[in-house]
């Protein structure tokens, strides 16, 4: 006979109130574990969608993601001609930050080479962008359709084409244009910044004595030009052709001593490492407290349980019943409390997960983990009450 | 042979000017089949008597066998299994009936021959014809809270009587019954002497329930001032 089941049976709305409760908290700790992988596969989201082997950033940074990186575009064709790469593209990112249907719309924006690298990875509804101006491709959680318009910068935009759970590395999602549209929404000035602009460069130049007519005109031009120009990207990044080795590649851009080529792995380790390390460390120790928070309310419960059955285990002692008998109703109770509570908690989150506003990644390790985890705490945790137990004696059972 | 020999038994609780003596000299036999009670005022030391011959209490001095097992000689017999001697020699009454408030009527019984070891099965079986006996078919699937004082105690005393133990140790089994109900369970109890041939030592303060044993002997302050005849 099973004295644990027996118990349970007779207290089972308790129980089962116990175990759901908590059932709730360990839910949180899986939670916790799900948005830590979140935060990672966010992180890389972008990274793995570009399926790039070299980034190549402003000398010095570590961008794109983790800094501000600034190249010329035409770079793209001194990186094309290095042996060892089969294809170069640039790429433009900004966060951007609207106001929508009276709510602020924060989402990433990705400029692109048409047909180049880093473009949206599948499209789910409607088409990739085919016009060089004025379409879109935006992520599903964007939640826009297709054909709506959305004002960006001098112009409106149509979405053109849904694609995936593409998000940034601070979980925004991601929405895509050509590289020229992109760069005109992050680097062209407004017309009254132009002309003011181009006032200020001509009276500096009309300044100078010794200049002629010709010159300054020539100046003039020139000036505004470069101050105008939107021709910037915040990298290229490249694919190697088959059998090209990375470092003697990555070397060999960094040789020209303007630019740093960043590969896959050392920016998964700048985004994975530098970015997302505190967050990790706050949800580490989260989930660590939690998991102390979970042990205290199991001892708690099972010592309680156990204070209420003093009796019962005094009378179990008094006819003679072995320790282990006792022990195993209590072990028994205190790892079924922790089962059911991890499938209670198991059932909330895999109900749950994708309603988050960010991903939640469930993996198969981490789960195991922690039922192993809660297996121990609630070994661990029955202890306080067969302590108590093996302490009480068998005479406790007479008297009224 | 005695089922429950008690010889010079005293139970000393403390040290030095401090310390109380529970039970002095104490000295008494118990044959198979008799039904004896130990009648007293509360605090006289017939329950420490009582838990002394339970193999729970530890007596300082005297002697007592059980069963031909001697248990205490000055103190536990070295080497002496307290908990297997209980569980097998052994059985218990209490004055609340101390049936465990989870477990059906049945399976309380069960529980009693389940740590004898008995296949479960078995010990299915012989708990509920221990149960009908004792007119309790109708109660089976009842937990202790749906019976009656009477029942309880009736489902206690088969607990009791379920490893078929040489010596019964009932604790006031009719303290918290009505009278009706407290003779009931003192007649059980007699009958059971005699059919089971065990011995019951019951501990009471109650004067109305000596009619029905064999003996009965009064403690005050420790001590057996007097050993009487009852109607037994």
């Amino acid at each position: 006979m099973n004295l644990a089941i027996r118990d349970i049976r007779f207290h089972r709305g308790r129980f089962i109130l116990t175990s759901i409760g908590l059932g709730l908290l360990l839910g949180v700790v899986m939670s916790m574990g799900g948005i830590y992988r979140g935060l990672f596969a966010d992180a890389l989201a972008v990274l793995h969608c570009t399926k790039a082997d070299l980034w190549v950033v402003q000398k010095d940074t570590n961008g794109p993601f983790a800094e501000s990186s600034r190249i010329p575009e035409d770079i793209k064709y001194r990186i094309k001609s290095v042996p060892g790469v089969a294809e170069a593209s640039p790429l433009s990112f900004q966060t951007i930050q609207i106001e929508r249907a009276g709510n602020p719309f924060r989402f990433f924006l990705i400029g692109y080479d048409l047909g180049g690298i880093g473009g949206p990875p599948a499209i789910l509804a409607g088409r990739n962008i085919r016009q060089k101006h004025y379409e879109m491709v935006v992520a599903k959680a964007m939640k826009m359709a297709l054909g709506e318009k959305i004002r960006l910068g001098l112009h409106e935009y149509t979405v053109v084409g849904i694609t995936g759970k593409v998000v940034s590395s601070s979980g925004d999602p991601a929405a895509y244009v050509s590289l020229a549209d992109a760069q005109e929404i992050q680097f062209k000035k407004d017309n009254d910044a132009i002309r003011n602009n181009r006032e200020r460069v001509a009276a500096d130049l009309d300044r100078l004595e010794n200049l002629t007519q010709s010159q300054a005109q020539f100046l003039k031009k020139n000036v505004s030009d470069l101050t105008e120009s939107t021709h910037t990207v915040n990298t290229v990044v490249a694919r190697l052709a088959p059998g090209a080795g990375l470092h003697e590649v990555q070397q060999r851009i960094e040789r020209w001593n303007h630019y740093r080529a960043i590969s896959e792995e050392g920016q998964t380790k700048i985004l994975t490492k530098g970015m997302i390390e505190k967050a990790r460390m706050q949800l580490g120790l989260f989930r660590v407290i939690l998991l102390v928070i979970s042990a205290v309310i199991i001892s708690l419960i099972i010592y309680t349980s156990t204070l209420d059955k003093i009796r019962v285990i005094a009378t179990l002692k008094l006819i003679g019943s072995q320790n282990r008998v006792i022990v195993g109703m209590i072990l028994q109770q205190s790892l079924l409390m922790g089962v059911i509570a991890y499938a209670v908690g198991y059932a909330l989150i895999s109900l749950t997960y994708e309603k988050f506003p960010r991903r939640i990644v469930l993996e198969a390790f981490d789960l195991q983990v922690l039922f192993a985890i809660v297996v121990v705490i609630c070994t661990v945790s029955s202890f306080v009450g067969i302590r108590k137990a093996l302490k009480v004696e068998p005479a406790e059972a007479l008297g009224g | 042979m005695y089922a429950i020999e008690v010889d010079n038994v005293t139970k000393i609780y403390g040290k030095g000017d401090t310390a109380v003596t529970a039970i002095s000299h104490a000295s008494f036999q118990v044959r198979p089949g008799e039904l004896v009670a130990i009648l007293g005022p509360s605090g006289s030391g017939k329950t420490t008597l009582l838990t002394a011959i339970g193999l729970i209490n530890e007596p300082t001095h005297g002697r007592i066998i059980v069963d031909g097992v001697t248990v205490a000689d000055g103190g536990w017999v070295p080497g002496l299994d307290l908990k297997r001697m209980r569980r097998e020699k052994l059985g218990f009454i209490f004055q609340a009936h101390n049936l465990i408030p989870f477990l059906t009527a049945l399976e309380n019984v069960m529980v009693a021959l389940e740590i004898n070891n008995f296949p479960s099965g078995e010990a299915k079986g012989r708990a509920e014809q221990l149960l009908k006996s004792l007119n309790l078919g109708q109660r089976l699937g009842s937990y202790p809270m749906a019976l009656s004082g009477g029942e309880a105690q009736r489902v206690a005393i088969a607990r009791a009587l379920a490893n078929k133990p040489r010596v019964i140790l009932a604790d006031e089994p009719t303290a918290a019954l009505d009278t009706e109900n407290g003779k009931n369970v003192m007649a059980l109890l007699k009958s059971l002497a005699v059919e089971n041939h065990s011995a019951i030592l019951v501990v009471t303060h109650d004067h109305r329930m000596v009619e029905g044993f064999d003996r009965i002997f009064e403690v005050r302050d420790g001590s057996i001032i007097r050993e009487t005849c009852g109607a037994g």
